[in-house]
């Protein structure tokens, strides 16, 4: 391609801080035209940051930014777009209630509607692979066909560097797949793209560049495809990490029991849970598996009465519990991670302590309508010596916390609990290596301590991990679990990526 | 009941609706761009007032109407600078306003309560007006009428058929998304805003200079409010408020004219039937929640406030 | 603020030093003026106790100014047909009797929120218009003086009915010690009852607090019935005080200044006994500018607003939430 020598962009020791948090330390980063760049790194390393920063929606607190060789400060993401900036994020920054056209005509400087544009979304969406109905209303669609809507929204806007963030957490490997080819095209037509991820193998299926990052500093840059994955994952990780090993174990009677449960989305953008199957026993831990917005949710909600209700049995250590509210399930045993952490898991606005009455009043810190204040604050210290968390002793409001240290408190204080029943969504999102090793071991702990934890996550390594069967979720339906020994990446994609499938 | 009589009442319905309107409309855009402004009642009074004193003291109607809609606009960006700019509480701010405006109002007007108003005269249209029935039905009002339907069109087709409504709805939707797309989410919100207090304060002049043209503390009796919950009835959408708006004028007519009905109810009872329809049209809309998910923008009441 | 209202009286050509100090100062000159002080902030402490604890769990009940006056008017009742029969029993009787009518009152709000998810600031506000139409009514009606030479107003209430006077000389009554008692009770509920902090946590985060298993519609219940309650015995502890008899017009605006109040004071029990008594301050300072400087009442409606105002700056200019709750509330 043309211009060789003037990099697209060029960052130089760009920094960025948040709170007591240096997410970018003095980052270089160069791309070349047609160049498609890796971004490498664990969750929490900066690599989100320092996209927002590209892509104009933050400013960096130091540092410059070159593009084809021109010095640049983006006042905003409007200024950064003009330039031919575009960017896939990882969390869908879609509108629900509005139309695909609606939400493409809106990332477009001055575009009208109408048929005009529709008819280039069909364009450009055709040319690409990426198919879509411009008519639809975003709520109605798919993690893939949002992420087309993402892509197509990018390229309508004829962008010189495109910027993924993690774009195929939420894909299955059919849709990857399809999603590398439209890349592949566009980096034949010169345009750079920056793709972030912390999943080797897709790196190194795609990119000829990696910068690699950790604790927001680069540790390295490589060719992905001729540097072994020991040696990427030594940048990435610094140190060689440790795993876990899940001893075989005879599973006890079933702590929870779904049978032909059934349960209509209470939301007009959620998923109905259909005719669902699924049995937790004591002294297991049951992975599943499914790509965001197939039905966790809604399961989450119906397991822990959070939503009540629904057709069909739902049992919690042998008590039929789908009209008991939240506080009856809990004292049968349950106990729940969920994947909000802050506002559901934890009052942000409020001390440790505090949020450690959340779930503790039933288990002797509320007595006769007055709290334990003592007692309290003596078992919020008792979570954060013994899980290590930092940020504060009791007194810390939980908002002041990082991600991972608050999670790993959120576990901790529902593990202490010693629950029957255990459920844990997306246990390790957002937390750094160390702390999400601590946590999934002590969600073996709590399973060979006799506990059932149900584990739901997008991670299959991670399930891969931890659980004893695992099973799928799609469409608000569940595969029938198998053991994790006997299940193959390849299967466990197909379940997530089929349109419908049988029940086995 | 004579034809006459049924006309009187039909368009009697239609001025005590058009303060509805206004101020419905305007804190409709507020709400679409997602800022909930408990402060209406407040802005009316000021717009009342405003526009009665400009009128009064020698300035003409036109100027009043201008006056009232400057005051409401004053009132709303002091709104806007606590909870756009400073991120204060939408709740809370809305209610002082409303405290404050109408404190502001009565301690401002105290020296022209009582004095005769000036009010808005019938447009004469050419051959319209003079039509039979439907003359004096649909061709008599003032200019004022005539405005707050075209405000109406023009804010609906604004709404959905532009970008811009496009993009205030995406404001009142999402705007962390609608700001990582660089639309300026905090501008777009001023506009709103300021839009909205420009219509309550027009639909107070309104009030003051066309349905009792007159100053009285507390002149708006709760409009402002209404006008509130008149955006909830039409779940958000413009020609909704405007039916909303006609039921409530209907309810305020039909209290004023019970007794040549010949209801024998005591006024006191009927003075409650606007609150008490209110109620209950609130619950008619709210206790469909799916209907509220899918109208009620996604943002109303947040704050929010730009990463720097 | 000081700064504000002397641009005001500038404004409005007056002193502005002079002004204030007729607004601020000389009302408290005398025992008299004292009393009266404490005798507006009974009504205000009172209510602003009860929505401060419904404020906490994110209940907007707006609508005490009803609430208080259905105290009045079941309280009244109670005290004008029913009362003077059971002999000592009739002044309990009578206070109950207005703390139900308010509870009654923002029952309704309450019900339609947790039913029917409606708003229970439009509604409770709306029922305010309904109650004061309600007693308007009654007035003129049913419960009318016979003797009262066609006035609006009810027969005077049985001495016996009427609270004892903190002294003599002024105007205040043993209300206040019901309310410092409140402030006292309200301060226990938060920081040391389960309830309290289910409260809280209900309006600081709804999905904790479905996630822990408080329930929210009881949240709201507690919130919207204790605001009812004790804004009903402000309502019934007014009439059966210095006015004696029911009437039409009972509360130059209490339930809404108590909003107010509730906020100056930080939703904190300690903060609202001192809000209310700076809100009192404000009243007497309107009725003076009235007397003194020929403003109009409403002008405390403007003190109103510009407190909240400032209050809701300050805020933001210290760094805090707009409510911002202790961290140490409850542990």
């Amino acid at each position: 391609m043309s211009g060789a020598g003037i990099p697209r962009l060029r960052l130089a020791g760009i920094s960025r801080r948040y709170g007591d948090i240096q997410a970018n330390d003095g980052i270089d980063l160069t791309i070349m035209p047609g160049q498609v760049h890796a971004l490498l790194g664990e969750n929490g390393s900066g690599k989100s940051t320092l996209s927002r920063i590209i892509c104009g929606i933050t400013r960096p607190d130091a540092g410059g930014i070159e593009w084809d060789g021109r010095a640049v400060s983006f006042a905003n993401a409007a200024a950064a777009r003009e330039l031919g900036i575009g960017m896939v994020f990882q969390h869908f920054a879609l509108f629900e209630s509005l139309t695909v056209a609606e939400n493409i005509q809106l990332a477009l400087p001055r575009a009208a509607g109408g048929g005009a544009l529709t008819q280039r979304i069909e364009e450009v969406s055709r040319r690409y692979g990426l198919p879509l109905d411009p008519r639809q209303q975003v709520a109605t669609l798919s993690a893939g066909e949002r992420q087309r809507v993402e892509i197509v929204r990018c390229l309508l806007g004829a962008p010189r560097l495109l910027v993924l963030d993690e774009p195929t957490s939420v894909l299955s490997p059919a849709a990857i797949q399809s999603l590398f080819e439209t890349l592949r095209q566009l980096a034949g037509e010169g345009v750079s793209i920056l793709f972030i991820s912390h999943k080797l193998d897709e790196v190194r299926a795609l990119c000829g560049h990696a910068t690699v990052l950790r604790a927001g500093r680069v540790t390295g840059e490589a060719d992905p495809r001729t540097t072994s994955s020991a040696e990427l994952l030594r940048m990435m990780l610094g140190e060689d990490p440790a795993t876990c090993l899940l001893t075989p174990r005879e599973p006890g009677a079933a702590v929870f029991e779904l049978r032909g449960f059934s349960l209509p989305a209470d939301d007009p953008f959620g998923t109905s849970l259909r005719d669902i199957d699924l049995r937790l026993h004591a002294g297991e831990i049951l992975g599943l598996a499914g790509i965001s917005g197939n039905g966790q949710r809604e399961l989450v909600a119906a397991l822990s009465g959070e939503r009540r209700g629904g057709s069909g049995s739902l049992r919690i250590v042998g008590e039929e519990c789908a009209q008991l509210p939240v506080a009856a399930r809990r004292a049968l045993g349950f106990a729940l991670v969920p994947e909000e952490r802050l506002g559901r898991g934890a009052v942000p606005a409020m001390s440790l302590a505090d949020n450690t009455l959340l779930t503790g009043a039933r288990h002797g810190l509320a007595k006769a309508g007055f709290v334990d204040s003592a007692a309290t604050r003596e078992r919020a210290r008792g979570i954060i010596e013994r899980w290590g968390v930092r940020g504060g002793g009791p007194t810390a409001l939980a908002a002041q916390l990082s991600g991972g240290n608050l999670q790993k408190f959120i576990v901790g204080r529902e593990v202490g609990l010693s629950p029957r029943v255990l459920v844990v969504a997306q246990p390790t999102w957002g937390v750094d290596a160390g702390a999400a090793q601590q946590i999934r071991q002590r969600l073996l702990d709590l399973r060979d301590a006799g506990g059932g934890v149900l584990v739901i996550s997008e991670d299959l390594d991670e399930l891969f991990q931890v659980s004893d069967r695992i099973a799928v979720i799609n469409h608000g339906r569940i595969s029938a679990a198998q053991p994790a020994a006997a299940t193959s990446l390849q299967g466990l994609g197909e379940l997530m990526s089929a349109g419908t499938f049988t029940r086995g | 009941m004579s034809l006459d009589y049924c006309i009187a009442l039909c368009t009697a319905t239609v001025v005590a609706a058009t303060p509805l309107v206004f101020a419905g409309l305007g804190e409709l855009v507020a709400e679409r761009a997602g800022v909930l402004n408990l402060g209406v009642e407040g802005m009316m009074l000021s717009g009342a007032l405003a526009a009665f004193v400009a009128s009064v003291t020698g300035g003409g109607l036109l100027l009043g109407f201008l006056a009232g809609a400057l005051a409401g606009l004053v009132m709303s960006l002091l709104f806007g600078l606590l909870t756009l700019r400073l991120g204060t509480n939408q709740v809370a701010t809305g209610l002082a306003l409303t405290l404050f405006g109408g404190g502001l109002s009565a301690c401002l007007g105290r020296g022209y309560a009582g004095l005769p108003g000036k009010a808005l005269p019938p447009l004469q249209l050419p051959l319209l007006s003079d039509l039979p029935v439907l003359g004096p039905l649909l061709f008599r009002y003032d200019a004022a009428v005539y405005g707050s339907l075209l405000l109406v069109a023009g804010v609906s087709w604004v709404l959905f058929r532009t970008r811009l409504g496009l993009v205030l709805r995406a404001v009142g939707e999402s705007p962390q998304v609608a700001d990582a797309l660089g639309h300026p989410v905090t501008a777009l919100r001023w506009g709103a805003v300021a839009f909205g207090g420009m219509l309550a304060g027009l639909g107070g002049a309104y009030l003051s200079t066309a349905v009792t043209p007159m100053w009285a503390e507390g002149i708006s009796a709760g409009r402002g409010w209404i006008a509130l919950a008149l955006v909830v009835f039409a779940i958000w959408k413009p020609w909704r408020v405007l039916f909303g708006a006609w039921l409530f004028g209907g309810m305020t007519v039909l209290q004023l004219h019970a007794q040549a009905l010949g209801i024998a109810v005591p006024g006191e009872f009927l003075s409650m039937l606007p609150y008490l329809a209110t109620i209950l049209v609130l619950v008619l809309i709210c206790r469909n929640p799916r209907l509220l998910r899918l109208n009620q923008p996604a943002a109303l009441g947040r704050v929010f406030q730009r990463e720097r | 603020m000081a700064l504000t209202l002397i641009a005001c009286f500038a404004a409005l050509q007056m002193p502005p030093l002079h002004a204030l100090y007729a607004i601020f100062i000389q009302p408290l000159a005398s025992a008299y003026g004292l009393g009266e002080w404490l005798l507006k902030a009974t009504p205000l402490m009172l209510c602003g106790l009860g929505l401060s604890l419904g404020f906490r769990a994110n209940v907007w009940n707006i609508g005490a100014e009803g609430q208080l006056t259905m105290g009045a008017i079941a309280g009244g009742g109670v005290a004008l047909y029913i009362a003077p029969g059971l002999g000592p029993w009739g002044m309990p009787a009578m206070l109950l009797a207005g703390m139900a009518g308010g509870m009654l009152w923002a029952a309704i709000p309450a019900l339609l929120r947790t039913r029917f998810h409606t708003s229970e600031i439009l509604t409770s506000l709306m029922l305010v218009y309904v109650a004061q139409l309600l007693l308007a009514w009654l007035m003129v009606g049913r419960w009318q003086d016979p003797q009262g030479f066609n006035f609006p107003q009810s027969r005077a209430f049985d001495e016996a009915l009427i609270l004892p006077l903190l002294a003599d000389g002024q105007r205040a009554t043993v209300a206040l010690y019901g309310a410092l008692a409140l402030a006292v009770a309200a301060w226990i509920f938060i920081r040391h009852s389960f309830a309290g902090y289910t409260m809280l946590v209900a309006g600081m985060a709804p999905a904790a607090a479905r996630y822990a298993g408080f329930s929210e519609s009881r949240s709201i219940w507690w919130g919207m019935l204790i605001g009812g309650a004790t804004a009903g015995l402000a309502g019934i502890a007014e009439i059966a005080g210095p006015i004696g008899r029911l009437q039409p017009s009972i509360s130059p605006g209490y339930g809404f200044a108590a909003i107010i109040v509730a906020f100056v004071g930080r939703l904190h029990p300690l903060g609202v006994v001192l809000a209310a008594l700076l809100m009192s301050l404000l009243y007497l300072g309107g009725e003076a500018a009235q007397l003194e400087l020929g403003l109009p009442a409403a002008v405390t409606g403007v003190f109103q607003g510009l407190l909240l105002f400032y209050l809701l700056a300050a805020d933001h200019f210290a760094g805090l939430r707009l409510v911002r709750r202790p961290a140490r509330a409850i542990a």
